[in-house]
């Protein structure tokens, strides 16, 4: 049974290589810690940067002021931030100038999308209260008013609210999905609640929509809307499998450094096989997660072959990251209990990815349903 | 004038389309492993005979000691049209892909004239004297004694799990020559041992699934040529190592060939189609399920790891990971699927090789309990984790 292969691009490498560099340097973890502790929750200096670098223009057509390489590039960004835990809006203004991209009028893409390569940050909201991951399970809709709609329900998980400029919402218009983009200025700062993460690096908003008023123009191309939610799914998927992936090899390389540190007995605890088996069994599933996920990266957009990587990668990296991080919490003895141990921050980190998108579990039912 | 590879591929596909034997009216031995019956053990010495005299094996090795003077791209044309037709094994593994290399790599001219076209003809059988009943996972401190005795080495002890040890002519033999040397891997000699002189003595084993295939050996006074040393006296680690490196396929320059049938385990999907457990269809069931894709997902992370390996430039944090983790990967996915087909056959999962009722004539349980010489042989699981946990990940040794 062939599922697919593996490959690279040169632009693909050279992404790789800039980005372990960048985030090594800009992404220690006193830095992670300091940032998590309160305001934006991103360097935005760093931000700055990574505009400035053209990261935002990655997988935005050239047409519309990007460098029209594809996700494929943009896959060795999202897990060398991961690796280093940089929190930034760069996954969300990725996903919304995807969600442009696959589900845009021209004229909106002629509009927004240049500013997106230059580093102007947007966001999606998409999920609700329901906590379903079928784009389409949604009940906040859009309701004709003058010459726009009235928006009504609520949104969550909107990731990096107070960055972005857009948000790109879902709603019911005419009782089907839709998507409309929501400019930033036009959501009342009441409207917006901070939700409190399980993975305290990144930030998301609750937003209520009730009241919230857009011009005509802003409803995207309704004939594209499941396209662009099939699009949105898998894209996420791919960059939550990167960042997972990421993380997932620090975890193992801090839970190595204190196995070869620790010492009780006489002996550096590493060299008990108790923990020494474990800490290789997570590393076996990491080398697996990495190998499905750039198979991923290489057929992003193949159909049918594009699907079925993208959801054996977000679920081997969810079950890797898990499992690698459970075991270092346990492995770092009394130390693993407390808030200080990083062993926290990679499982925190991995809980949030499993709730967003699909988990191992409905990934790989999806995966029966396609190949039994 | 050389063939070029696409014609020699053209040819090796029509040669073993025509040659292949089908339909036997005996079970053939799933991997070289199993070859226990006399009956076995002439077909597929006559069918290696066959493949050589064809030119199809060797193919690559040099022409002055047996070869066919060809390249290895030749070679791995042959190779393929077998695995293609599903041709019966070349069973002399040890020689074809272990001693053979060896010898052409670092033998004499009077090792390679002597023993390379035996190893190819299939007229010498070869086998491998490295464990001991004491001394497994703990090879190093094989105990086995050569002692040098003019131009002669006489050998005391026991070496055990001697695949072909019933049939060989030839042993690659790790022993002790020197009891006394600073550590027990410096006091170990690598020699070529003729098995049938006086003193060596081989008893058969029976495997956990029933069959025959590897045997225990016991060296009484055995005096053997010294001209089999490889290299010098206390080199024999290090030549063993070099040895290792070509059973895991990490150093070229085999002979060709398969030497284990190759069936997916994905076949399982054919099994799990028609399957029902207390008269529900398999692919019902939802845990059933998800286990399924665990399978496929294990299987193409598997090829993945191995392609990725082949392209540094996504392999550049730790490049000799994933070869260090490929033998513990596939030898317990196969393990594991084979034993979760056992789980799919409701209760004519109690039947075995043999019974006409047996799904797959015993197939699966064949496949499960045969699965374990992979996971303890070669480096049981748990030695892999020590290996790949001090050798990848630089973690402390276990004292």
């Amino acid at each position: 049974m062939d599922f697919g292969h593996i490959g690279f691009t040169e632009e693909q490498i050279d992404m790789l290589g800039v980005a372990e560099n960048f985030c090594r340097e800009k992404s220690p973890i006193e830095k992670v810690r300091k940032l998590m502790e309160g305001g934006t929750g991103y360097d935005e200096s760093v931000w700055k940067e990574m505009g400035d670098l053209g990261w935002l223009a990655i997988a935005i057509p050239e047409e519309f002021g990007g460098v029209g390489l594809s996700m494929t590039e943009v896959v060795p960004v999202a897990e060398q931030l991961g690796r280093y835990m940089l929190n930034s809006p760069f996954i969300s203004a990725t996903l919304a100038a995807q969600a442009l991209i696959a589900g845009g009028t021209k004229e909106q893409m002629s509009s927004l999308l240049p500013k997106i390569a230059q580093g102007t940050a947007a966001t999606l909201a998409l999920s609700e209260k329901n906590g379903a991951w079928d784009l389409s399970n949604i009940e906040a809709a859009a309701t004709p008013s003058g010459e726009g709609y009235m928006l009504s329900g609520t949104k969550v998980f909107v990731m990096d609210l107070e960055a972005a400029d857009w948000v790109i919402t879902s709603v019911l218009l005419d009782g089907k999905p839709a998507l409309v983009i929501i400019p930033k200025n036009g959501i009342p700062e009441s409207a917006a609640r901070r939700e409190k993460l399980i993975d305290e690096t990144k930030r998301s908003h609750e937003v209520t929509l009730d009241g919230i008023s857009i011009a005509a123009s802003a409803v995207m191309d309704t004939g594209k809307t499941k396209t662009a939610f099939d699009h949105i799914h898998l894209a996420a998927n791919l960059l939550g499998a990167a960042e997972l992936t990421g993380s997932c090899q620090s975890c193992i390389d801090y839970t190595v450094e204190y196995l070869n540190t620790r010492k009780q007995f006489g002996k550096l605890i590493g060299s008990f096989q108790a923990l020494k088996h474990p800490t290789v069994d997570a590393f076996i599933d990491y080398q697996k997660s990495r190998s499905l996920l750039y198979a991923a990266a290489y057929s992003f957009g193949k159909q049918g072959e594009g699907e079925i990587a993208i959801r054996m990668a977000k679920a081997q990296a969810d079950q890797a990251a898990s499992f690698a991080a459970d075991r270092s919490i346990q492995f770092h003895g009394g130390f693993g209990f407390t808030y200080d141990c990083d062993a926290q921050l990679y499982r925190r980190r991995a809980i949030f990815h499993a709730s967003q998108y699909g988990d191992a579990r409905y990934h790989k039912k999806k995966l029966a349903d396609l190949l039994l | 004038m050389t063939a070029s590879v696409e014609d020699f591929a053209k040819e090796a596909d029509a040669w073993f389309a025509e040659n292949t034997p089908k339909n036997l009216d005996f079970m053939l031995p799933l991997t070289f492993m199993e070859v226990g019956t006399d009956q076995q053990f002439d077909f597929l010495r006559d069918w290696q005979r066959k493949v050589y005299e064809a030119g199809y094996l060797g193919a690559a090795w040099p022409v002055e000691y047996g070869g066919g003077g060809l390249t290895q791209a030749h070679q791995d044309a042959a190779t393929a049209a077998m695995k293609k037709y599903n041709a019966p094994i070349m069973f002399n593994t040890i020689g074809l892909g272990w001693a053979g290399p060896l010898i052409l790599d670092i033998g004499t001219e009077e090792m390679k004239h002597k023993y390379i076209k035996g190893i190819l003809s299939a007229d010498d059988v070869w086998c491998q004297g490295f464990s001991e009943p004491e001394n497994g996972s703990d090879l190093g401190n094989a105990q086995l004694r050569a002692v040098r005795d003019g131009d002669e080495y006489v050998l005391n002890g026991s070496k055990i799990w001697t695949t072909h040890g019933h049939y060989a002519k030839y042993m690659i033999l790790l022993a002790r020559t020197d009891p006394n040397a600073p550590n027990k891997y410096a006091g170990l000699s690598f020699i070529l041992t003729p098995m049938t002189v006086p003193g060596i003595e081989t008893v058969k084993i029976r495997k956990l699934t029933g069959e025959h295939g590897f045997t225990q050996t016991f060296f009484t006074d055995a005096r053997i040529p010294a001209d089999g040393l490889m290299g010098r006296e206390g080199d024999g680690w290090k030549v063993a190592m070099q040895t290792l490196m070509y059973e895991r396929n990490a150093k070229g320059g085999q002979a060709g060939g398969i030497s284990i049938t190759e069936i997916d385990p994905l076949e399982i999907m054919t099994l799990a189609r028609e399957a029902t457990i207390d008269g529900q269809p398999v692919l019902d069931d939802p845990v059933i399920r998800e286990k399924l894709v665990d399978f496929m997902m294990e299987s193409h992370a598997f090829k993945m790891n191995a392609a990725r390996a082949k392209l540094p430039p996504l392999n550049q944090d730790c490049p000799q990971a994933i070869p260090l983790m490929s033998k513990i990967i596939h030898t317990e996915y196969t393990r594991k699927i084979n034993e979760f087909a056992l789980s799919l056959q409701g209760s004519r999962a109690a039947y075995y090789v043999g019974e006409d009722n047996a799904v797959d004539d015993g197939y699966w349980h064949r496949g499960y309990l045969n699965a374990f010489s992979a996971t303890i042989g070669g480096g049981t699981s748990q030695i892999q984790r020590n290996i790949i946990g001090e050798h990848a990940l630089g973690l402390p040794k276990t004292r």
